[in-house]
C-alpha cells in the first residue's frame, strides 16, 4: 500500500538527513529495518497510536536544538559499585567508561563489533516482531541507523550492575543507540541507566531473557528540560524468566517511553514500571504493548504521573492475551496526580484477551492531592508544603515499589523529594 | 486555654447555618464533655477550631492561650498545642506511619523554634508509648491508617496525641466503634495524659467512656448551639433519659 505522499516526503527527508552503516555482521538487519521503515513511513499525528503525542519533531529531518543541563546535584546511581559504560551525545567515551570486563557478562560496543557476533541473530529481531500489531517505524529507523550501543551476553549471575551514562554536551547532538542484551539461562543482570544523553535521542534496548533468568532495568532521564526522546524497549521472555524495568521521568519536553514485551514461556513474569515529574512544558508519554502467549505468566504494568503548570502525561497500555495463555494473571493501573487545572492527562487502557481462564484488570485515574489527607496532615503539625510532597511522593509509592532494590528504591525517592523541593513556595 | 465566644459558622457552599453561636471555655488541667444528638454540630465545632477548610466564621472568636485560633492556619494551630483526634481518622497510603509520625513531631518542634528530636530518641519513645496502647511494631510500619480496623485507628490517633503533647485536647466520638477493652486503652492513655497544664474537651454520646475519664463539666449540644452545661451529673441524666427532655426545656 502506498504511503500518504506527505508521510513519504517526511520520511524520506528523515533518511536522507541520515547515514547508513556499511559492511559488516548488522549490514543485513540494517537493510532489512530500512525497508520496513519505508513501508510504514514515519509517525504522522493521524496515526492511531500518535493521537496524543504530537510525532512531528521526533521524526524532523533535523533535531530541534536544546540546551544543554547543567546539572546542580551529583548524578544518580553515582555511590554505588557498578560498572560504568558513558556516552557522549551519543558516542562511546571509552576514557570515562570502565574496562568493559566483568564476570559473567560478555560486552561489546555495536560500533566496534564488525566480526560475526551473538547479536546478529537478535539485532532488529525483536524490534521487527514487536512492529506487528502496532507499527513503531522510530524504532526500525533506530536498527537502521544506530551509530553505537552496547551488547551485552549474560552467561551468569552478574554481581554488579551495569550502569550505562549518558552526557549531553551539543545543543544540537542526534543521538541513536541500539543496545542488545541476551541474557543466557541461568544469568541475571541489573542494568541502570541515566543522564541526558542528547538534543534528541532515539533508543532501542533489545532484550531476549532466556528461560530461568532474570532481567532487571532502572533508569532515570531528565532534569534536561528541553530534551526530545523516543526509547523502545522490546522483550521477549522464556520459561520462569523474570523481567523488570523501571523509569523515573523528569523534566524533558517531549518524552515517548515504548515498552513491547513477549511473554514466550510458561510461568514469566513482567513488571513494566514508570513514574514522571513534568512542570510546565513537559510531555511524556508511556506506550506499553504486553502480550501474553504461555500459559501462567504475570504482568504488571504500573504508571504514575505527577503533572503541574499545564503538563501532559499520556498512557496507552495494553494486555493481550492469546488463546492458548491460560491462567493469565495482567494487571494494568495507570494514575495522575494534576497539581492543578491547566495539566492533562490522557490515557488509552487496552484488554485484549482470547484465552478464557485469566484474571485481568485495569484501571486508570486522575485526580488532585487528596484534601482530607491534605488537612490531617497539616492538623498534626505537617507545613502544607511537606504535606503535599509528603502525598505526592506516597502517590508514586506504587510504581516505586516495583523496583526490587530498595537501596535504589531510596535514591530515586531522594530525587523525586528534591525535585519536589526545588518547587516549594 | 480554649475560649470559645458566641461562634456562629455556616458551610462555604452552601447557605446552611450549623453553628448558631457557642460559648465555651475549657480552663487548663480541666476535663469537659460535649454530649448531643447526632447533627448538633459537634464535629463542626471540631473541625472549625482545627482549621479545616470548607466553612465560613459569620461571626465570634475562639481563642487557645490568648492566640486567635481561628487566624491561623491548620498546621500553626497544631503547633500552638491544638490537637483533635478525628472521629473518621484518615487513611494515608503510601506514608509511613513512623515517617508521618516523625515529621509531625518535628515540624511542631520546628515551628516552636524548638529542637528536633534525633530518630533514636524519637524510636524509644514511640516504642514505649505505641506499647502501653498495644500498638505492634507492625502497625507503625504500615502506612498510615491504611488497612486499620475501627479500634486500630483510634488507638492510633491516641498514639499521635502521645507524642505531640498537645496543650488541648479534642476527642471527636474516640468512643466510638471501640469494644470495652479498647475504650479502656483508649482512656487509659488519655487519663495518662491528663496534667494541670492541659484541657480536654471530649465529644461522646455515651456515659460509659465517661465512667473512664471523668469529666469536670459537661455540655450539651442541639441545633449548634450549648443548651445546658453542668456537673458529671449530667451525663447520667442523658444516659438515664436521654435528650428529649433537655431540648424541650430549651425550647
Ligand atoms: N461539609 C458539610 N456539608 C454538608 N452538611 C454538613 C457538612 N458538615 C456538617 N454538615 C451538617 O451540619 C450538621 C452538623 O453536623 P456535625 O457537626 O457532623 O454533627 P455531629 O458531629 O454533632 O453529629 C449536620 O446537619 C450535618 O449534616
Ligand atoms: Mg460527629
Amino acid at each position: 500500500m502506498a504511503l500518504p505522499q506527505p508521510k513519504l516526503d517526511a520520511t524520506e527527508a528523515r533518511i536522507a538527513a541520515l547515514e547508513l552503516p556499511e559492511g559488516g555482521w548488522s549490514a543485513p538487519a540494517r537493510k532489512d529495518a530500512l525497508a520496513r521503515l519505508r513501508a510504514m513511513g514515519l509517525p504522522h499525528a493521524r496515526d492511531e497510536y500518535w493521537k496524543y503525542t504530537r510525532p512531528e519533531t521526533l521524526v524532523s529531518a533535523e533535531a530541534p536544538k536544546a540546551s544543554v543541563f547543567e546539572a546542580d546535584e551529583a548524578p544518580i546511581f553515582g555511590e554505588r559499585d557498578r560498572l560504568k559504560i558513558v556516552f557522549v551525545d551519543g558516542v562511546f567515551d571509552a576514557e570515562a567508561s570502565d574496562e568493559l570486563a566483568l564476570e559473567g557478562v560478555e560486552i561489546a560496543r555495536l560500533a566496534d563489533a564488525t566480526d560475526i557476533h551473538w547479536a546478529k541473530d537478535l539485532y532488529g529481531t525483536l524490534e521487527a516482531n514487536g512492529q506487528t500489531p502496532v507499527e513503531r517505524p522510530l524504532a526500525a529507523l533506530n536498527t537502521a541507523f544506530a551509530t553505537d550501543g552496547i551488547l551485552m551476553r549474560v552467561t551468569g549471575k552478574v554481581s554488579k550492575p551495569i550502569n550505562l551514562i549518558y552526557h549531553h554536551k551539543s545543543d544540537s547532538s542526534d543521538a541513536i543507540l541500539h543496545h542488545v542484551v541476551k541474557v543466557e539461562q541461568g544469568g541475571d543482570v541489573t542494568i541502570l541507566e541515566n543522564g541526558p544523553a542528547a538534543a534528541r535521542f532515539n533508543k532501542v534496548m533489545e532484550v531476549d531473557v532466556a528461560d530461568r533468568s532474570g532481567f532487571h532495568h532502572v533508569r532515570t532521564q531528565g532534569r534536561d528540560d528541553e530534551r526530545r526522546a523516543a526509547t523502545y524497549i522490546f522483550g521477549r521472555l522464556g520459561t520462569e524468566s523474570t523481567f523488570k524495568t523501571f523509569t523515573l521521568t523528569v523534566n524533558g519536553v517531549m518524552t515517548r517511553n515504548e515498552c513491547v514485551l513477549e511473554l514466550n514461556g510458561d510461568d514469566a513474569v513482567a513488571h513494566v514500571a514508570g513514574a514522571c515529574m513534568g512542570d510546565g512544558d513537559f510531555h511524556h508519554d508511556d506506550t506499553v504493548f504486553i502480550t501474553h502467549d504461555a500459559v501462567n505468566c504475570e504482568s504488571r504494568q504500573v504508571f504514575k504521573k505527577v503533572l503541574r503548570n499545564g503538563a501532559t502525561g499520556v498512557f496507552q497500555g495494553k494486555i493481550l492475551v492469546k488463546p492458548d495463555a491460560q491462567k493469565t494473571d495482567g494487571y494494568q493501573i495507570s494514575q495522575s496526580l494534576l497539581l492543578d487545572d491547566d495539566s492533562q492527562f490522557l490515557a488509552k487502557p487496552e484488554l485484549e484477551i482470547y484465552a478464557d481462564d485469566v484474571a485481568c484488570s485495569h484501571g486508570s485515574t486522575s485526580g488532585a492531592i487528596d484534601e482530607d489527607g491534605l488537612f490531617y496532615l497539616r492538623a498534626r503539625g505537617l507545613p502544607r508544603g511537606i504535606a503535599e510532597d509528603l502525598l505526592t511522593i506516597a502517590f508514586i509509592a506504587e510504581a516505586v515499589q516495583e523496583v526490587e532494590d530498595e537501596g535504589l528504591q531510596e535514591e530515586i525517592v531522594e530525587r523525586v523529594e528534591a525535585w519536589l523541593l526545588r518547587r516549594r513556595g | 486555654m480554649l475560649e470559645i465566644k458566641n461562634l456562629q459558622v455556616k458551610l462555604e457552599e452552601e447557605d446552611k447555618q450549623i453553628l448558631k453561636g457557642v460559648d465555651l471555655t475549657v480552663e487548663a488541667g480541666k476535663v469537659h464533655a460535649i454530649m448531643g444528638p447526632n447533627g448538633s454540630g459537634k464535629s463542626t465545632l471540631s473541625y472549625v477550631l482545627s482549621g479545616k477548610d470548607g466553612y465560613e466564621v459569620t461571626d465570634g472568636s475562639a481563642e487557645l492561650l490568648g492566640e486567635d485560633l481561628l487566624d491561623m492556619d491548620a498546621e500553626e494551630r497544631a503547633a500552638a498545642g491544638l490537637f483533635l483526634a478525628f472521629q473518621y481518622p484518615v487513611e494515608i497510603p503510601g506514608v509511613g506511619n513512623m515517617t508521618f509520625l516523625r515529621t509531625a513531631v518535628n515540624s511542631q518542634r520546628k515551628a516552636r523554634g524548638e529542637e528536633e528530636m534525633s530518630s533514636t530518641e524519637f524510636l524509644k519513645v514511640v516504642r514505649e508509648k505505641a506499647k502501653s496502647l498495644k500498638i505492634d511494631a507492625e502497625m507503625l510500619k504500615r502506612p498510615v491508617n491504611v488497612g486499620f480496623s475501627g479500634g486500630e485507628k483510634k488507638r492510633n490517633e491516641i498514639l499521635q496525641m502521645a507524642m505531640l503533647e498537645p496543650k488541648l485536647c479534642i476527642l471527636d466520638e474516640t468512643d466510638s466503634g471501640l469494644d470495652v477493652d479498647a475504650m479502656k486503652l483508649v482512656a487509659d492513655g488519655v487519663n495518662a495524659l491528663r496534667d494541670e497544664g492541659r484541657g480536654f474537651l471530649v465529644i461522646t454520646h455515651y456515659q460509659r467512656l465517661l465512667d473512664h475519664i471523668k469529666p469536670d463539666v459537661v455540655h450539651i449540644m442541639h441545633d449548634g448551639r450549648i443548651i445546658k452545661t453542668g456537673g458529671p451529673e449530667l451525663a447520667l441524666e442523658v444516659e438515664n433519659e436521654g435528650y428529649a427532655h433537655l431540648i424541650e426545656e430549651e425550647a
